[in-house]
């Protein structure tokens, strides 16, 4: 009986988590629907190679830093020096790598190094001044948002500073940074064999040990559902030609990094020690305290990984505009938290899911990206962004309460 | 024969941690040594509070003439008032002050536009042009338009210039008009010929987003300030044209207004004086300015921002060399 009764409560969470993704995933086709057909009238249409390829490569900064702000987000924290620190990183590894008079000419894997270190020691710092010394984040992290934008402007004297070394520019998905039809085609596919197995190896281990499993036809559905999303990404990304070879461009490198990074914070947060810390102190910090989880420790280690992903974000950045000015990232923070809001992370912490800010972060820049393709007025693209959020926020409200 | 008291002229900086204004102080003190005046100056770091009382203390020093780099440009008004009535000319330094007491010196915006738009047009007299403005909330980004559109208006209503994109840019970041810039190649199917961008970090972002489809160098793309990445640019080729506005020409002109204001020429008399009206202004203030014309830098004179100081020939020609670099490179 109780058995029964724990099933039902796992198997409907499991249900709350499919319909919750599964409702971002048909905003998300609504939103290319129409723009698609918004944009049907013009030579470049939303769903073309190149619009797809854009999109991938400018959501891969906001989906690198996601998922780090849905962990801290659910520890109940949040970090407002993201895009500083953003800054920050990506102005110390462009000075570091610049020509002498301008910077100091190391090579540029380690300037990239060093501002992962220094990124990860920032964060590593808020952390410790939020968990050990109390200090509320609001306000360490938005004294870190003053004090990085503005060490940023110090360190470079208000200079912008380029051009960048051209192995580091691959960071950024430009004319030599994808990795060609090929190898998009190996990656793709031991993916898909990876996630196809997941799947279908979780069924056969339930019904081996006579656990009830779902019915065939929605295993078989998700598993059709897979194989055509991981083939239309495959195809999308090597249907856009690089324009001096002429073949297709495949997978490009911010977008391998940003989706390495999601997958890792999924399992992080789905199959580790640390993950499963993390959810109990949001969901409830002082039973988490007394279960015996060194609560202080996780929320330093939480902030550390937020600032080692701004300063992986800022490298992306840096590579992708060839040289950094001294406003890189301003606001970013915002659309960061927006993102993971819009994925369902609750922002009074215990929940919110890697996949679900994935999807919010894709949606986000699938507005900015298809607003600006159709010639829309820049006042009109964040009224729009703006009224899009309100929606979110409030159906979120709505979800979680009938949820409870 | 009395012996003339040498003149003093204050100058109250905005903010002097800013790296360009030395530039601007030691143009000012080299000229005001010329004239035979002496430099007195304060840093209001910032502040608009501290500038008011910076004024203050400028006064009662007693200097001849004021010269006024306003942190804001309304809370600054009460201290042209002080200066008024104690007789002290007041010159406004780059940045307008709302009152036509105050001389206003600065470059001449339209102009920057129109030098953008020319050098762009030389290149590509025709075709699909792109338009990426400044930030939407500044009233500087109007005036470059304003500059640009003088000069191409006639070739787009006959036809040879056809607008396929136009962008506002905010904060004019530079992520945002590579985005933007992507959006516009990706809706037009890559048919784009030539892009007037407003500066030189709008310009950067969209050369980046040239590049990832294999068109950077191909189209013409403008700028200006003269940032150091940009005259690389420039010197490679990438970018069409940095249009350049030496700070030092600026504090050159305004020591030499100052003093002679504080001897007593009439505002009207200074050399090069117009009349401007203050934009958006509601009561419709005009006053007396210098505008001083910038230089558009393209790759045939590099050598003068060499020359200037402005940059280091490392700097410049990185990445430029063999019989195909500009001339300033070799």
């Amino acid at each position: 009986m109780e058995a029964m009764r724990s099933l039902e409560k796992g198997s409907r969470r499991e249900i709350g988590f499919y319909s919750q993704n599964l409702f971002l995933l048909l905003v998300l086709g609504l939103l290319w629907g129409v723009f698609h057909l918004l944009t049907l009238g013009q030579p470049g249409k939303f769903l073309s190679p190149q619009n797809l390829w854009n999109l991938s490569v400018q959501t891969a900064v906001v989906a690198i830093l996601v998922g780090g702000m849905v962990l801290v987000i659910v520890a109940r924290q949040i970090d407002l020096s993201v895009g500083s620190l953003l800054g920050f990183t990506g102005m110390a590894m462009a000075l570091l790598q610049a020509v002498p008079p301008i910077g100091e000419g190391w090579p540029w894997p380690l300037a990239l190094l060093v501002g992962l270190a220094l990124g990860a020691g920032a964060g590593l710092l808020q952390g410790y001044l939020i968990a050990y010394l109390g200090a509320p984040s609001f306000i360490v992290t938005m004294a870190g948002l003053l004090v990085f934008r503005n060490a940023a402007y110090l360190i470079a004297q208000g200079k912008t500073i380029g051009p960048l070394q051209d192995g580091f520019l691959v960071l950024g998905g430009g004319l030599q940074g994808s990795i060609g039809p090929f190898w998009s085609w190996v990656v793709t596919l031991l993916a898909l064999g990876y996630t196809l197995g997941v799947v279908w190896r979780g069924r056969w281990l339930r019904q081996k040990h006579g656990l009830s499993v779902r019915p065939l036809w929605m295993d078989g559905l998700l598993s059709l559902f897979l194989v055509s999303v991981f083939g239309g990404f495959l195809w999308v990304m090597n249907s856009f030609p690089h324009p001096t070879t002429g073949q297709g461009r495949g997978i490009p490198v911010p977008v391998l990094v940003a989706l390495g990074v999601l997958v890792f914070l999924h399992w992080l947060s789905q199959r580790t020690r640390f993950g499963r810390y993390v959810y109990a102190i949001g969901g409830n910090p002082e039973a988490a305290l007394l279960a015996g989880i060194p609560v202080r420790r996780v929320q330093v280690l939480v902030f550390g990984l937020m600032g080692l992903l701004a300063a992986l974000a800022g490298a992306v950045q840096a590579a992708r505009l060839a040289f950094v000015p001294t406003g890189m990232g301003t606001l970013l923070e915002l659309y960061v938290i927006a993102a993971a809001v819009v994925g369902g992370t609750s922002l009074a912490g215990g929940s919110g899911t890697i996949l679900g800010a994935a999807l919010g972060a894709l949606i986000m820049s699938s507005l900015q990206n298809g607003l600006v393709l159709m010639g829309v007025p820049t006042e009109w693209q964040n009224l729009i962004l703006g009224v899009v959020l309100v929606a979110a926020a409030v159906w979120n409200a709505r979800f979680h309460r009938r949820r409870s | 024969m009395a012996q003339q008291r040498s003149l003093v002229v204050g100058v109250s900086w905005a903010n002097f941690q800013e790296e360009r204004w030395r530039r601007d102080e030691a143009a000012i003190k080299e000229q005001l040594a010329k004239m035979g005046a002496q430099y007195v100056s304060t840093d209001a770091q910032s502040s608009a509070e501290k500038q008011l009382n910076d004024i203050d203390s400028l006064i009662a020093r007693g200097v001849d003439a004021l010269i006024i780099l306003a942190w804001d440009k309304d809370a600054i008004l009460p201290a042209v008032q002080k200066a008024r009535a104690a007789g002290i000319p007041v010159v406004a330094y780059d940045r307008l002050i709302a009152d036509p007491y105050a001389f206003y010196i600065s470059f001449d915006n339209v102009e920057v536009g129109r030098q953008q738009a020319r050098a762009v047009y030389q290149v590509r007299p025709k075709g699909n042009y792109v338009f990426i403005l400044g930030s939407p909330t500044d009233p500087n980004a109007d005036l470059l338009h304003q500059g640009q559109l003088e000069v191409l208006q006639p070739a787009i209503n006959r036809g040879d210039i056809k607008v396929v994109g136009k962008q506002y840019t905010e904060g004019w970041r530079p992520e945002i008009a590579q985005r933007n810039m992507e959006q516009i190649l990706a809706a037009t199917r890559n048919q784009v010929d030539a892009v007037v961008a407003s500066n030189d970090g709008t310009a950067g972002g969209v050369i980046a987003a040239l590049a990832a489809v294999g068109l950077a160098g191909k189209v013409p793309v403008s700028g200006q300030d003269g940032d150091w990445p940009a005259l690389n640019r420039v010197a490679r080729g990438l970018q069409t044209v940095s249009v350049w506005k030496d700070a030092r020409e600026l504090g050159r002109r305004a020591a030499e207004i100052a003093v002679l204001l504080a001897r007593g020429t009439r505002p009207d008399q200074i050399p090069g004086v117009q009349k401007f009206r203050v934009p958006g202004d509601p009561r419709g203030t005009v006053v007396n300015a210098v505008l001083l014309k910038p230089i558009p830098i393209t790759r045939d004179n590099l050598h003068i921002v060499l020359e200037a100081g402005w940059i280091t020939k490392e700097a410049l020609c990185q990445g430029v060399s063999g019989p195909q670099a500009p001339a300033a490179c070799r």
